[in-house]
């Protein structure tokens, strides 16, 4: 499981390694059950604090992505496909809603947009 | 969660420099970073947690007991570091451990070894020849092999190099895996070891301004960046300490959401570092006076 931690962005770390392991799920690279790092051996590795750790994990387990047993660890939870992929649509949704953001600044009509979409959708698929 | 540490309207005067009124807790199983400026204070809490200095007033508990009883018992439980050098600056390195060594029942030899092989102490070496850096490292050396429940450092990493500083990270994040132990340091460096800090201490002045989680300061505090048109009487009251140049200024604010209220749209507003934090509130004390 790679995670990296920029001092830099701005984003709070609690949140970087909520981003980050929430697409590793997403995306099947963890599957349902994998077991996560304990959160002091992840805040070791990352050379973080205990708390920072802990707060992403429980921002993780109130999304319904992991699961957290007392004495035993936390765990990518066994959530149903659907969920998922609903998750993923959401992604989707906000990385679209940023698209459509910036095609208006730039003063790209939606005809031109959409033609753009198909492009790049139909070269992607041959 | 209980405190290895508990200090209640803890009091302690030099003269002219008077530690006030100190309550605090420090948990145990976490990081607490004590900060604050030079002559802040941290020094003499350390010292008075320790059983160096007695306070003229108030309370200090360690593991949930009275300090004064079982003292050896207690200290036992402590390891101590610290910047300034406690050993016989005659003995070499070897004979100095032995001379510590009996006073722990849980002296650990192998683990002592280790890290001296690991910070490359030489063990004919005499105290007094060490380097800064060298004499901190055979200090935690020693804080680390005879199994402490509680590290306390006072400016550990004032004479390390940053590689080693780094590596002592590790050390640390390493001692506290098992959710039992607990870490106290000093530092009037902010940048280095806040990293793997839980909670954070300041004090200023020889009072605590906060002590608080560290995850929560960067929702309770904003950094503020503007032109000075926006400072009149009634805003620059809602600072703790401000900085102004010919192109603008520098603000902190203690209440986050209200200055994002009144700024959002005009001035930059960000999460100010730890080392901002000390700073705005240092300099606005510091007016105040």
């Amino acid at each position: 499981m790679n995670i990296l931690i920029s001092s830099t962005s701005g984003e709070p770390i609690y949140a970087q390694i909520v981003t980050q392991v929430r697409q590793l799920i997403l995306q099947g690279e963890l599957g349902a059950g994998t077991p996560l790092p304990s959160i002091r051996q992840l805040a070791k590795e990352l050379q973080i604090s205990v708390i920072t750790t802990k707060r992403a994990y429980e921002e993780l387990e109130r999304e319904g992505l992991i699961n957290s047993i007392v004495g035993k660890g936390s765990f990518v939870s066994g959530a149903d496909q659907e969920f998922i992929k609903e998750q993923r649509l959401r992604i989707l949704e906000m990385k679209l809603k940023e698209v459509s953001e910036e095609s208006r600044q730039l003063g790209l009509s939606y005809a031109e947009l959409a033609e753009m979409l198909k492009l790049i959708y139909e070269e992607e698929q041959e | 969660m209980s405190d290895c540490i508990r200090l209640e309207h803890v009091h302690k005067s030099y003269g002219s420099f008077a530690v006030q009124d100190i309550s605090l807790g420090i948990k145990e199983g976490y990081i607490t970073g004590l900060i604050g400026p030079n002559g802040a204070g941290k020094t003499t809490l350390i010292q008075m947690i320790m059983g160096m200095v007695r306070p003229d007033r108030g309370d200090i508990q360690l593991f949930g007991g009275q300090n004064k009883e079982q003292e050896s018992a207690v200290k036992e439980r402590i390891g101590y570091v610290s910047d300034e050098n406690i050993y016989y600056e005659q003995l070499t390195v070897k004979q100095m451990k032995k001379v510590i060594a009996p006073f722990y029942s849980r002296w650990d030899e192998d683990t002592y070894v280790k890290y001296q092989e690991l910070f490359r102490l030489s063990p004919g070496k005499k105290i007094k020849d060490l380097s800064k850096g060298m004499k901190i490292k055979f200090s935690l050396a020693i804080a680390l092999s005879h199994g402490a429940d509680l590290l306390i450092m006072d400016e550990p990493t004032s004479g390390l190099d940053p590689v080693f500083r780094r590596e002592l990270l590790d050390l640390l994040t390493e001692h506290i895996q098992d959710e039992k132990k607990s870490i106290l340091f000093s530092t009037h460096n902010t940048t280095d070891l806040d990293r793997i800090a839980d909670y954070i201490v300041f004090v200023n002045d020889g009072r605590v301004v906060f002590s608080e989680m560290k995850e929560a300061l960067a929702e309770k505090y904003l950094l503020v960046k503007g032109g000075k048109e926006l400072l009149d009487r009634d805003t620059r009251r809602l600072f703790v300490g401000i900085r102004e140049s010919a192109h603008g200024f520098e603000g902190l604010m203690g209440n986050r959401a209200e200055g994002e209220r009144y700024f959002k749209d005009t001035a930059i507003c960000e999460t100010p570092t730890l080392e901002e934090i000390m700073y705005f509130s240092v300099k606005g004390s510091d007016l105040r006076v």
